[in-house]
């Protein structure tokens, strides 16, 4: 399933929009970018909210907009979440849910409410008035609702720009859950690369009103120059299963030839596909495995590439026992000294880990 | 002093009618070209808003004198309905119910206007989303929630209707029980010196207007439309 896109719109003198792409569209695609770089225009048009003149918006094989073909959004079966709270103010919490599901033929209706407000956490919630709703639950109802009407395809505007750091961390679980059982493509806005680290598995990067590139975010992660990158440098993405605590505390993280041990208090049961984040700056590299010392993970890696120095710091990229990669930050004497090069194999000592969603 | 003739019922008949029919002709025009005034800013949109609001300046005598000569025998309205063997429209109930739709205009399309504004475009963005179309969206969300809009723009339109006399006066002049509203019977009433039913009605019109004015305001508070 791909959704291709053409369009050329200017507004005013000084945003001009280009583009000419098919994105895939399995799993979570972030359009990201600064702010006025025309993400949220890009996913305008594809809602059919704004439409340029010219412009060709192709769904699988079903045309949006071609010429003076042109399918209004309310037949175009998008679930839309804005990123400030738009449940509809006359309406209470329940029937705002419902308002798409009734909406929907019952032969379209994949999703039901019982699932949807038990995967949300919403159930005891129904019978308020929307302004009884914290920030976070309303947004968790705005997605509710979007989902109700078993959507072809999910936009997200930003969807945690408004919540506080408390709420975002309350809503990532309930998207990237959402993401992954609802089976339902999702197109996201962000301009936060912890949001997009967390959740997407794709990348579009905007700039200026064009798409620059589009990057599994592997790809994206791997290039230390990365926009991805914030002020704390290189960071990898690692995925794996995550097991319960034992009587350490310490979970398993990963297949035995590549475990990690975290210890979290975030929740205690099993997770399937969690992500984990490393700074690139919190990995050192050791030609032996070393004993007594208080970093106690240890992972064999074969470095895979060496990045020239910046700063007198190379980023060097290693690939795991089980395929991913892991980035490291060491001075370029360190490369020099330890005779660093492509295909050795060396252990990576973690000093810090942090549980992503 | 408060016995009501004949004359009188029929003029509040009238009256009544002509309030009830422009209340509701306005409502149905204004909601459209509200919601087409509310979605923006260009040239166009402020030249249809100069000439909806031009009846708010005009001497009504002005008004009714180009409607005269429009709907008259002699005018393009009047003469076409004429050829085709109709009624021209001066001197009679169409006539000024077409004024008044002209005249109360403004007192429809403002308060609209302002509600539409103030309701965004997100929540008939979010309808649409959920798979609304145009009606159900107009009934299910723009409708519930410019509802003081909508008792605004109806109260402001039937009281300035009840108000109206000089373009009745020109178009439609006195026929009891055609164009004899009870503005123009108040006049008469004067005009023959006829004072005591004069002041009956004058009072019971003041105190009409008041009472209207009380609710438009005590809604506007609510719900912060209109600004007239």
């Amino acid at each position: 399933m791909t959704l291709y896109l053409q369009a050329h719109l200017r507004h005013g003198k000084d945003f001009e929009l280009k583009v000419n792409h098919e994105l895939p569209l399995e799993g979570v695609t972030a359009l990201f970018g600064r702010s006025g770089c025309g993400k949220t225009t890009l996913l305008r048009i594809i809602a059919g909210l704004e439409r340029p003149r010219g412009a060709v918006v192709r769904f699988g094989g079903q045309h949006w907009q071609r010429g003076r073909q042109f399918l209004p959004l309310h037949k175009r079966r998008i679930g839309l979440v804005f990123q400030e709270h738009s449940l509809l103010p006359h309406l209470s919490a329940r029937e705002n849910l419902l308002y798409g599901y009734q909406r929907t033929p019952a032969e379209q209706r994949r999703l039901h409410p019982d699932e949807v407000t038990a995967m949300l956490g919403i159930e005891h919630l129904l019978d308020r008035r929307i302004d009884q709703l914290s920030g976070g639950q309303r947004q968790r109802f705005s997605l509710g609702r979007a989902l109700l009407i078993s959507p072809q395809l999910l936009l997200l505007d930003e969807p945690m720009a408004a919540l506080d750091t408390q709420t975002k961390r309350e809503i990532m679980p309930f998207l990237s859950r959402m993401a992954a059982e609802s089976g339902v493509p999702i197109i996201m806005v962000s301009h936060s690369p912890d949001e997009v680290t967390r959740l997407a598995d794709r990348v579009v990067f905007m700039q200026n009103g064009q798409i620059q590139n589009v990057e599994t975010l592997r790809e994206a992660l791997a290039r230390p120059d990365s926009p991805l990158f914030d002020d704390a440098g290189a960071a990898s993405v690692l995925e794996g299963t995550l097991g319960e605590a034992g009587e350490d505390n310490a979970r398993p993280f990963g297949p035995p030839e590549a475990r990690l041990w975290l210890t979290s208090s975030a929740p205690a049961a099993g997770m399937d596909r969690t992500r984990i984040s490393i700074l690139a700056r919190d990995v050192s590299l050791s030609l032996v495995d070393p004993q007594h010392i208080s970093i106690q993970n240890h992972l064999p890696v074969t470095i895979e590439r060496i990045d020239p120095p910046r700063d007198n710091r190379c980023v060097v990229a290693c690939r795991t026992a089980d395929g991913q990669l892991l980035l490291a930050e060491i001075t370029a004497r360190a490369v020099q000294q330890l005779g660093l090069a492509t295909g050795k194999q060396v252990y990576a000592l973690i000093k810090s880990v942090a549980l992503l969603a | 002093m408060f016995q009501l003739g004949p004359a009188e019922w029929q003029a509040i008949e009238v009256t009544f009618k002509l309030c009830l029919y422009t209340t509701i002709i306005l409502l149905l025009l204004a909601t459209p070209v509200s919601w087409w005034l509310a979605q923006g800013r260009t040239q166009f949109r402020t030249v249809v808003q100069a000439i909806v609001a031009l009846p708010l300046v005009l001497p009504p005598t002005v008004l009714g004198f180009y409607l005269l000569i429009t709907l008259g025998p002699r005018g393009v309205v009047g003469q076409t309905l004429q050829d085709l063997g109709f009624q021209h429209l001066a001197f009679s109930f169409e006539g000024i119910l077409i004024a008044s739709v002209i005249y109360s205009m403004p007192f429809a399309v403002q308060p609209l206007t302002e509600a539409f504004r103030n309701l965004g475009r997100r929540p008939v963005e979010v309808a649409s989303s959920l798979g609304a179309g145009a009606w159900d969206r107009f009934r299910t969300v723009i409708f519930p929630l410019s509802r003081g809009g909508f008792v605004v723009a109806a109260t402001l339109t039937f009281a300035h209707t009840l108000g109206e006399f000089g373009v009745i006066l020109m178009l439609g002049g006195s026929i009891p029980g055609e164009t004899k509203v009870l503005s123009v019977l108040i006049y008469d009433h004067a005009e023959a010196m006829n004072y005591d039913a004069a002041h009956s009605l004058s009072l019971m019109l003041l105190i009409f207007a008041f009472a209207t004015l009380f609710v438009v305001y005590s809604i506007n508070r609510r719900f912060e439309v209109a600004k007239l």
